[in-house]
């Protein structure tokens, strides 16, 4: 046990610590935390760099135009990168689960036309799996497909699918088999989103923001090969994308909820303007000390699931509970940081503290326990998968 | 960055648990924690033979011993011996230890006069007094051992009957001055702590597999409860609180094996962490057995005791959170990475 960098760690941390800073505009460090809204372009010229640096795909095979380096390389770039609060690269999606996804069921073909274009950015990923009639119930998902000489048909309608208005490509649940059983009768089909039939409406969340989009199918073709693995083996294609959606996300998660905390320490030692300190109130010291304590139980818990997926190639069953208490941790978090403003609590524009920055994240927060597997869904799995309790449906 | 335990430890801690399984079942423990003594001594050379009392073993054996033996609620001054007093032994004790020949406790609430090579005063809440044979007593002006003799302690009634707590009534009584500076009493505080939180995911591992084995065949409305998500998502929170406190609990054991600079942040986030994440597991447990959960007869609330021993042992939670709050606080540092 060594919770230590080995010297190549070390050195591929100095080396990104060092390239961040080159490569961030040089006031970086001192502006105040964004808000959430997001610039594309700033984001797509970024996404770039960190291409042309080799720091997309860390973790890759070679083959594929990774890096190959082990897993705790790509911890440290979340987590360097989480510290400075350094933009995404614009493909998560991909990066997070389109990618795997192809890396694990594609044909050498579809690896080579679409992994390239996915790391450098070029090509951004979107995920079509809710529906309005099946949310947690993704065996449910009524978008259906069926055959036409060489085509696919698609028809139906996806929901909640991020970065959908800029993406080219969507990784797409459909219904090709009604007659059989509802796991059964899945495919998974890869849909060119600037196809003749396909719109994408934005959806307002209750942050204001349109961060997530309907996304209907209207007799969209898309050619009979574009599809991973057989017709009918939709659902467990679908399984290798939600493994690493939930999986790749811990580390993901953790870097961000220290960024928070990090902010949220900033907040309370800050004097307001009757001189005081929200960080001498003793209710305050303790809820700020549990959340730096959370944020660690988060921290060490990742570390654990990697050695375990190094050591046995699978993520030890302490991985399941990182999103889970993720999302209830950094709901605390963000009430709290509210809580510390009083009245100026309520204003969410210049002149508020930080221009709304603690409003967008409390109410972006409540988010956290719905998407990527409600926290009711994840403790079924909790209980049924890894404690091994009969199942509830 | 390694976060497993080296083949060694995995062994060792097997070999754990194939001792407390033959040697400690549920029913020899209530039986023991309903005698008088509260314990077999003769286990005591039991441990020693197995090597668990050997000078040799560091703070991550250790961390693995207190994990299986709290599972097992193995009745013992194991706690008190290695945990607690570990640090602060001279040669000749430690050899009597590593022998099976003496077991220690410390003695911290209270005050002590010296006259000559005698001491006296009265200290109270002494874990395991009426166990061990010897105790050392941290007064003002210094570090002594005296001889845990009958006329020197009282035994108090503790909840945890597994886990008693004594008063020790020094009267003149013999004591030898031990070479103990602040530092070691820190360094043995710090370990205590960190065995203390490995103790705790010991006892949140038991209910936890409590909890699921009864889940899992009771029947209600005829259905197993375990289907039932009021139920399971009670278990559930169990093992999620576990994995948070069993990563902790590691992380402390580590940094205070390595005297980490976050060594002091680490036990105090380790020991709040997951001795109240013992009790929380305890009391889910209790919950979903339902009537049979709250009886004298069922093992868990021996567990739920000895949860709120440790979660009461050097200061609850908040206790520990006041700490972390001032490193992170009250220091210029603003990265919660490098402050605390």
């Amino acid at each position: 046990m060594d919770f230590r960098d080995t010297a190549d760690e070390a050195e591929f941390r100095g080396a990104l610590r060092t390239w961040l800073h080159e490569n961030l505009p040089s006031d970086w460090a001192d502006r105040p935390p964004a808000v959430g809204r997001w610039d594309e372009a700033f984001t797509r010229e970024w996404t770039r760099k960190l291409y042309d640096g080799g720091y997309v795909g860390l973790t890759w095979p070679k083959e594929y135009g990774g890096g190959g380096a082990p897993h705790t390389y790509q911890g440290i770039y979340l987590e360097e990168t989480a510290r400075i609060g350094a933009p995404d690269h614009i493909g998560v999606i991909g990066l997070g689960m389109a990618g795997p996804t192809i890396i694990a069921w594609g044909t050498d073909e579809q690896k080579k036309r679409y992994l390239q274009p996915l790391l450098s950015g070029e090509e951004v990923w979107c995920q079509g799996f809710s529906e309005p009639g099946s949310g947690s119930d993704l065996a449910g998902a009524r978008t259906r497909a069926e055959l036409d000489g060489d085509e696919w048909v698609v028809n139906g309608q996806k929901v909640w699918s991020s970065y959908a208005h800029i993406a080219d490509w969507c990784n797409l649940v459909v219904r090709t088999d009604p007659e059989a059983e509802k796991h059964r009768g899945l495919s998974y089909l890869l849909v060119d989103m600037h196809a003749p039939g396909v719109e994408v409406r934005p959806l307002r969340q209750i942050t204001g923001d349109p961060e997530f989009n309907e996304v209907f199918f209207t007799d969209v073709r898309v050619p009979r090969d574009s599809i991973l693995g057989n017709p009918g083996d939709g659902w467990n294609v679908a399984m290798t994308t939600l493994l690493h959606e939930r999986g790749t996300l811990g580390f993901a998660l953790t870097a961000a909820l220290e960024r928070q905390v990090f902010n949220l320490i900033k907040l309370a030692k800050k004097r307001r303007p009757d001189g005081t300190r929200a960080a001498d109130d003793p209710v305050v010291r303790d809820r700020v000390a549990q959340q730096w304590i959370d944020l660690q139980a988060l921290r060490f818990t990742n570390y654990r699931s990697l050695t375990s997926l190094q050591k046995t190639g699978v993520p030890g069953p302490e991985g399941s509970v990182a999103k889970l208490h993720w999302s209830e941790t950094n709901q605390r978090l963000t009430k709290l940081a509210l809580s510390l403003e009083g009245l100026a609590s309520q204003l969410d524009g210049e002149g508020g503290i930080w221009d709304g920055y603690w409003q967008y994240q409390q109410l972006r927060s409540r988010g956290n326990t719905i998407e990527a597997g409600t926290s009711e869904v994840l403790r079924n799995i909790i209980a049924e998968r890894v404690v091994g309790l009969p199942r509830s449906r | 960055m390694d976060f497993a335990f080296s083949e060694e430890q995995d062994l060792l801690r097997a070999s754990a648990r194939d001792y407390l399984r033959d040697r400690f079942p549920a029913e020899r423990v209530v039986s023991l924690a309903e005698s008088d003594a509260g314990w077999d001594p003769t286990t005591w050379k039991e441990l020693a033979d197995m090597g668990w009392l050997d000078p040799s073993l560091g703070l991550l054996e250790h961390a693995v011993i207190a994990e299986e033996s709290a599972y097992a609620l193995l009745p013992a001054p194991w706690f008190a011996t290695v945990a607690m007093s570990w640090p602060l032994l001279d040669d000749s004790l430690r050899e009597a230890v590593a022998a099976g020949e003496r077991s220690v406790t410390v003695a911290h609430h209270g005050e002590l006069t010296r006259s000559g090579d005698t001491v006296t005063g009265t200290f109270t809440l002494v874990p395991d007094l009426t166990s061990v044979t010897d105790v050392i007593v941290v007064g003002a002006d210094g570090v002594y051992a005296v001889q845990a003799d009958p006329d020197v302690v009282v035994a108090r009634s503790t909840m945890d009957r597994t886990r008693r707590l004594g008063e020790l009534r020094l009267d003149r009584t013999r004591a030898r001055r031990l070479d103990i500076g602040d530092a070691q009493v820190d360094d043995a505080r710090r370990r205590a702590l960190a065995l203390a939180a490995c103790e705790a995911v010991g006892l949140a591992q038991r209910a936890l597999d409590l909890a699921a084995d009864y889940t899992k065949t009771r029947q209600q409305f005829g259905r197993v409860i375990g289907t039932y998500q009021g139920v399971s998502h009670r278990v559930s929170n169990i093992f999620v609180s576990l994995q948070l406190a069993r990563s902790l609990a590691y992380w402390a054991a580590w940094a205070v094996s390595e005297s980490d600079p976050q060594r002091d942040s680490a036990v105090a986030a380790a020991k709040s962490a997951a001795t109240e994440g013992a009790v929380f597991a305890c009391e889910n447990a209790i919950q979903v057995h339902g009537g049979i959960g709250f009886t004298y007869e069922h093992i868990l609330h021996r567990y739920y005791k000895r949860a709120q021993w440790l979660e009461a042992f050097e200061g609850y939670g908040r206790e520990h959170r006041a700490a972390v709050a001032a490193a992170i606080l009250d220091t210029d540092a603003t990265d919660p990475e490098v402050a605390a």
